[in-house]
């Protein structure tokens, strides 16, 4: 039910054309659609039903799908999934009632601001620091390609106190906030943040410091692959229609046994990949043990972007040059594949953490 | 067999570098290396610079104005230019449209066409694929009917890369649809001014301006700018789609771009530390690089066994299907390079000598639209899957 409210309400809104339409505005973001999100109780899911939300990661999962296949800008991910769902974990009471019915509402639009220059991956490489000072924190640094950074008005900021990772809740528009704005590949929007001193009430600090960060961003991964399970599984869908229609040599192009076992491909690897899908959603809905969830949540992150690279470059393969047209659905579909292989850990990176504790096992 | 240059071969190689180091502008390689935005006044000002070389031609023969160079010569000299830099030649005249007016075409075509090319005064494009007609190219519905001295066309031509800066254009056109597709073709050579074309731009994923789509509306062309003979046309553009062999594999670019993805290694920093460091990513790049050796040894093979500027065999099959392939694993590595900074959009990057925020973006904005780019390369000019039919039917004969 909720994956069919999900549906209809993008199929409604978010068509080709009206996709194209958010494209064009300045940060890819529409007032409307993010207030018709809202509306649906979309901007809830996940959240504490006290504060409005309802569900957890099956359903995030769930929504997921449907706004990867619709191809949605907006910032669900960011604000909801991993903004509301790591205040909701461990912000405070005070907080969590003051954050999260405004997120839920569509007011409030967080965005975390973790990522530097020299990081790449690393989830402990942070140079941004936070002092203490005459009853506060001051905090300096530069966070940069901070998803959502643009259309954010909150913002989730890490930064090291004497040496341990903190997480603070920061105003964009505080003094010595600076904001550099910019869109992304897949017609979603960054930022750049430079903190020059920026002043921090003590009681803005979220709880919980590195293991926190990293549930949520176990959270966020759980379902960046559930979006891309939607994207290849539209991916393909489209694809199959092509083959069966696109004629040359006087016949459908899917009558030729190399294209069969190519879609044969796709089809397999985004079978397999759903199943990734929801085992990395559902080590983060049951309170599985650290080890276990972030084995299982990189090993879903490292197989969806293998899965997602080879159905995203196939499907436009197999589209000829229609494929790198930007007037057909298919190419959007591949940058945004493109862009979550790169988000938070790429195939590489996850691989190398499954491979490390082959090592450490032995060791 | 030697795989050695020749002394004489080290010579040339040396004289293309030190004409390259003294006469290629500075700015435009800038463009080049920097992975920017090349206009056409810059393809234009370079090719000026080599006709007056003698150079604008690498692949014609001396009779035609060309430098007479052998094939091995014509592929150091692609090396050096893309190792330096220069602006990638646009095929579609030199060393396309232009075999068939020297093997086809009659005297007057010869002499009015050549030396405008040569001379870059003409840019061509082509006009091949249609929307209903890309592997099966000989399916093709844009009408030319005779009318007394002149062909009109109507119909419409796609994935026609530069269309908007070129002043001539060689369409494949149907000139007879009651025969067998492959037998009823004429090559036609039209001027891109001819009241009735209109182009219009095809968006890429990339953003950028490459491809038009080019219709033909009563377009009327001369029966004189027909090559050959009427519904013989199928045979001269197989001529031309066998012909380009020395570039196919793109071997000079490819050489470039490792260098530049090893730079990037060394710049990008993961944890601290220089992405090189990191053994898997730094395998990949290893990987690639014996890659390009089996690939430039098999050029090198080729081109040695077959001297002559005669039609290449179905080997071209293998060097473009590996050339693609190459260049798309080397467009991805670089933007694999970048980590998090592979999904800003800034296109304003992409001029020459944009220094804007956010910072360091002119070094990196170009990788991941390079990327989607590349994608192209496994589709175009034979899809690798037809290459693959090529190899099986005509190589292996299965």
């Amino acid at each position: 039910m909720l994956q069919e409210a999900v549906q209809q309400f993008v199929a409604g809104e978010y068509g080709f054309e009206a996709r194209n339409k958010v494209l064009a505005t300045p940060l890819g973001f529409s007032e409307e659609i993010w207030r018709g999100l809202a509306e649906q109780g979309v901007l809830g899911i996940g959240l504490p039903e006290e504060h409005g939300g309802i569900g957890g990661p099956v359903e995030v999962m769930v929504v997921m799908e449907q706004l990867g296949a619709g191809l949605v800008l907006e910032p669900f991910l960011s604000s909801v999934v991993l903004g509301g769902g790591l205040i909701a974990r461990h912000g405070s009471a005070e907080q969590q009632a003051s954050v999260l019915p405004p997120i839920v509402a569509g007011k409030t639009r967080v965005a975390l601001a973790h990522h530097e220059t020299g990081a790449r991956y690393a989830l402990d490489y942070v140079n941004t620091v936070a002092r203490e000072r005459d009853g506060r924190y001051v905090l300096s640094g530069t966070k940069t390609v901070v998803l959502d950074g643009a259309t954010a008005n909150l913002l989730i900021v890490s930064a090291k106190t004497a040496d341990a990772l903190s997480l603070f809740l920061v105003e964009p528009t505080a003094s010595g906030v600076e904001v550099v704005r910019y869109r992304t590949q897949d017609g979603r929007n960054a930022a750049d943040i430079e903190l020059n001193e920026v002043h921090v009430a003590k009681d803005r600090i979220i709880g919980g410091g590195l293991d926190a960060l990293e549930e949520a961003l176990d959270h966020a991964i759980a379902a960046l692959c559930a979006e891309a399970v939607g994207i290849m599984e539209a991916l393909n869908v489209a694809t199959l229609e092509y083959l069966k229609t696109r004629v040359q040599f006087g016949q459908p192009i899917g009558r030729s046994q190399v294209l069969q076992h190519r879609m044969a491909d796709m089809f397999m690897m985004a079978v397999q990949a759903r199943s990734m899908s929801i085992l990395a959603t559902g080590r983060c809905a049951a309170n599985t043990d650290r080890a276990q969830r972030r084995h299982d949540v990189s090993a879903a992150k490292a197989f969806i972007g293998k899965a997602a690279r080879f159905v995203g470059q196939q499907a436009v393969q197999l589209h000829g040059g229609m494929g790198m047209s930007a007037e057909l659905v298919v190419s959007h579909y591949f940058k945004r594949l493109t862009m979550i292989g790169v988000t938070f850990g790429d195939v590489d990176h996850h691989v190398g953490v499954i491979s490390d504790q082959i090592l450490a096992e032995r060791a | 067999m030697n795989l050695e240059y020749s002394p004489a071969e080290l010579e040339f190689r040396a004289a293309v570098r030190a004409f390259l180091r003294e006469r290629l502008p500075p700015d435009i390689s800038a463009k080049v290396l920097g992975f920017k935005r090349l206009l056409r006044e810059d393809w234009q000002r370079w090719t000026q610079i080599l006709h007056e070389k003698g150079w604008s031609a690498p692949s014609w023969p001396r009779e035609a104005g060309g430098p007479g160079w052998s094939t091995i010569e014509q592929h150091i000299f692609d090396e050096e230019c893309a190792a330096a830099g220069a602006p990638p030649m646009i095929a579609f005249g030199v060393r396309m449209v232009a075999p068939v007016i020297m093997a086809f075409g009659s005297r007057e075509q010869q002499q009015y066409f050549l030396p405008r090319i040569l001379s870059g005064e003409h840019w061509w494009c082509q006009g091949y694929s249609e929307p209903g007609s890309g592997s099966d190219l000989a399916s093709l519905k844009t009408r030319a009917e005779r009318r007394g001295d002149t062909y009109v066309v109507n119909g419409q031509k796609t994935w026609n890369t530069l269309g908007h800066f070129a002043d001539w254009i060689f369409c494949l056109v149907r000139t007879d649809a009651e025969s067998k597709p492959q037998a009823g073709i004429s090559f036609l050579l039209i001027d891109m001014r001819t009241p009735g074309i209109t182009v219009r731009p095809i968006p890429l994923l990339d953003g950028e301006h490459e491809v038009n789509e080019v219709w033909f509306d009563n377009v009327e062309v001369p029966v004189a700018n027909r090559v050959g003979d009427e519904n013989k046309g199928w045979t001269y553009a197989k001529y031309l789609l066998a012909h380009e062999r020395v570039n196919i594999a793109q071997l000079g670019q490819s050489k470039r771009e490792l260098k530049k993805l090893k730079e990037l290694a060394a710049r990008a920093i993961s944890d601290g530390k220089p992405l090189v460091t990191d053994g898997r990513f730094r395998d990949r790049i290893a990987e690639v690089e014996i890659d390009l050796l089996a690939l430039e040894f098999t050029v090198l093979r080729v081109l040695k066994e077959d001297g002559s500027q005669s039609n290449p065999g179905p080997e071209s099959s293998l060097l473009k299907v590996r050339g693609s392939q190459i260049q798309q694993t080397l467009a991805e590595l670089k933007m694999q390079a970048l980590g998090h900074y592979a999904l800003p959009w800034i296109p304003e990057a992409l001029d020459a000598g944009w220094q804007g925020e956010p910072d360091g973006a002119a070094e990196w904005a170009a990788f991941s639209g390079r990327y989607f780019n590349m994608r192209k390369t496994s589709i175009y000019s034979g899809s690798n899957e037809i290459q693959r039919n090529i190899i099986a039917q005509r190589i292996l004969g299965l």
